[in-house]
């Protein structure tokens, strides 16, 4: 018997997880908005969409990707077996394409010519780069001015792939600066664009499909679990910056009650610094970006600027939908601190062979921290949510290395 | 009757059109606002609106976003803006004030303490940007219990069905955005906008003022003709970044511009 059923159900048809997410933006987006939700509930119930955006996971993306053991790090740290979700070997090397494909199929079915896309690290911009390639939509990339600078192989992969990426140099120049300024572009070009948001936040119903296209991580790990450990991994882990890859991984789990979940927020410096991007530890509630949730701001309500050792979890919000499961316990929301997360960077690559992106490391980080206090029959599932290729420039300098 | 109601009858009586400037409390320093609003009272404005300061305005352009950050360097909080207000009533009890912004600086103090210290400010009216109908329940009851006016946005793309809602919710007057984009903008399609105020005709007996691309009384005229009254932000706000380093220039310029399009506004209907 499950405790969680309700939470299958959510959000709500105005786009609410409890008194979080809504649709908080100005008015010339919430036709647009309406429309989307419209489109999407139809789409979500089409078998032949359906298929479609299954076809394109196996033979595009690459889908499915493999549970991982990672024995050898296990072995290492002496607790619990370390399972590893390898969304790193999708496509374009992150969990990110597997909602662009969804939304670039919507985008496709709605006739819209052009789409655009806020991106951190340049993974969502990749992802959205490729899937309008493929489906010849103009594309246009918003990216923080700071980004830029850190993520510049992303960013020429985006040029390659026919996208125009647009730095951004209003406010922190990075991620949520990006995204508003994809805002303004899509109010006033709403006729013929079609915005592919990257992460479970944004105006109902962003939160909602984005967390089901991505949920294909979840689901296939589900089963992975079940044929591979023979049963259901007692506790599963993934980073969380706005949140897709968690979302993606927790939601098909939601109503397993024994299966805990850690969501892995980025702890920077450290919490007690204030140099982190914490929301959910260190935040409170408010609206940004069109939802209400969780948000690092003062006292007089302005957003602050957030810090990380990666692009991707550089964000002062975070998805309605874990503002809501932190509230009711659903899931834990721990830190892992730039220290840490070097850690298990270097671990991951020492012991298994893998470079995992910096955003991934955070929940390598919390797994090295957990897995040596439980019993080497237990079982936790982390996302490896992307590939650290992107990131070994950021490596190299912090190692005093210049390329 | 409110100082808004009693301002739209006024008008009406006089068969003008209400002049509406906008601009960011705290910009380009929270010494100066008090003056400007009075400023902007002596060349002919009706009511205005001050901007609320955030860190992250999305439906504004480069133009307001800016003044923001002006405002925001001196630390001008949602409580500085009211306590603003505050001091314009104590020498004008007839203009109406009307505080424009995002919800998350009024979520922080609360929507009770705000809506309570900005009645007792002297506030009017109350339009929060990202707070569309449906989540404003909470918030407009309480402004209503307060006395103040909940204006709300209707854009291009607003259906004749939602516009119903919208006016329905609304009090005060209704806040036309006239083109597809951010404040700032520059294309005007005087037709297209003529052409909409009628297909949302029947639905509200509040009046409607158009916004976003009024750059001088020729623009002004123009949509002062097909609507209630015209509302001008980023054609100031621009005077006074540029004027940022010498900000006593900046009343005399302001009152200037309006000047010239409360004379085109006026000579347009006479």
């Amino acid at each position: 018997m499950t405790k969680y059923a309700d939470l299958l159900n959510l959000p709500d048809t105005r786009g609410h997880f409890g008194p979080y997410g809504g649709r908080f933006v100005s008015e010339t987006l919430s036709f647009a908005l309406e429309q989307l939700d419209e489109q999407y509930t139809r789409l979500s119930a089409d078998p032949a969409f359906q298929a479609e955006f299954d076809r394109d996971l196996a033979h595009y993306v690459g889908r499915p990707s493999p549970l991982y053991h990672a024995e050898r790090w296990s072995k290492h740290l002496g607790g619990a077996q370390i399972w590893l979700k390898r969304e790193d070997l999708n496509h374009t090397g992150a969990h990110k394409v597997n909602n662009t494909i969804g939304q670039a199929l919507l985008a496709k079915y709605s006739g819209k010519p052009r789409v655009i896309a806020e991106t951190g690290a340049g993974q969502h911009g990749v992802a959205t780069a490729t899937v309008a390639a493929r489906l010849g939509l103009k594309c246009q990339v918003y990216m923080g001015a700071e980004d830029v600078q850190r993520q510049a192989p992303n960013v020429y992969r985006m040029k390659l792939l026919g996208a125009e990426v647009i730095p951004v140099t209003s406010g922190s120049k990075t991620l949520k600066d990006a995204m508003n300024e994809a805002l303004r572009d899509w109010v006033t070009n709403v006729d013929d664009t079609f915005y592919i948001i990257g992460t479970v936040a944004g105006p109902h119903p962003y939160p909602k499909l984005v967390r089901d296209f991505n949920s294909v991580a979840g689901r296939e790990a589900r089963e992975q679990s079940l044929k591979q450990i023979g049963r259901l991994p007692d506790a599963l882990i993934a980073c969380v910056g706005g949140g897709s890859n968690a979302m993606g991984l927790f939601y098909p789990f939601l109503t397993d009650d024994d299966v805990a979940m850690y969501g892995v927020e980025a702890g920077g410096d450290g919490l007690e610094t204030g140099r982190h991007a914490a929301p959910l530890n260190a935040g409170r509630p408010g609206v940004l970006h069109g939802n209400r949730t969780y948000l690092m701001e003062d006292d007089a309500g302005q957003i602050i600027e957030t810090h990380s050792i990666s692009a991707g979890l550089d964000y002062p919000g975070v998805g309605p939908e874990h503002a809501y499961l932190k509230d009711i316990g659903r899931v834990k929301y721990e830190v892992a601190t730039d220290v840490q997360v070097m850690d298990a960077f270097n671990d991951l690559c020492a012991y298994e062979g893998i470079i995992p992106a910096l955003e991934s490391s955070h929940a390598l980080a919390f797994a090295k921290r957990l897995a040596p206090t439980l019993k080497p029959d237990q079982h936790l599932v982390v996302n490896l949510s992307g590939r650290g290729d992107k990131d070994i420039m950021t490596v190299a300098r912090l190692q005093g290395i210049t390329l | 009757m409110s100082r808004i109601q009693t301002t739209f009858a006024t008008l009406k009586q006089q068969g003008r059109k209400a002049l509406i400037p906008y601009i960011t409390a705290g910009d380009p320093h929270p010494d100066y606002t008090v003056s400007l609003m009075h400023a902007l009272v002596e060349a002919g404005a009706d009511i205005l609106e001050l901007g609320v300061p955030f860190s992250d305005p999305m439906a504004d352009g480069p133009v307001i976003q800016k003044a923001c950050e002006r405002a925001l360097k001196h630390n001008t909080r949602t409580v500085d803006v009211l306590a603003m207000v505050a001091e314009f009533r104590k020498t004008n009890s007839e203009t109406p004030v009307v505080l424009m912004g995002y919800l998350n600086p009024i979520e922080a103090l609360g929507y009770e303490t705000f809506v309570k210290a900005a009645a007792l400010a002297g506030v009017d009216g109350v339009l929060v940007v990202d707070l569309p109908p449906e989540e404003a329940e909470e918030f407009s009851a309480l402004l209503k219990a307060h006395e103040m006016d909940a204006i709300f946005l209707l854009a291009p793309t607003t259906t004749r069905e939602r516009a119903a809602r919208i006016c329905a919710a609304g009090s005060g007057y209704l806040y036309y955005v006239s083109l597809k984009g951010v404040t700032g903008s520059a294309t005007l399609d005087v037709p297209g906008v003529a052409a909409k105020l009628e297909a949302f005709a029947g639905l509200t007996d509040l009046p409607i003022a158009v916004g976003f691309g009024i750059r001088d009384g020729a623009t002004a005229a123009a949509l002062g003709s097909v609507s209630d009254g015209v509302i001008v932000g980023s054609a100031l706000v621009s005077r006074i970044a540029e004027l940022e380093a010498s900000p006593e220039k900046i009343a005399p310029v302001l009152k200037a511009i309006l000047g010239e399009m409360r004379q085109a506004l006026d000579a347009s209907v006479a």
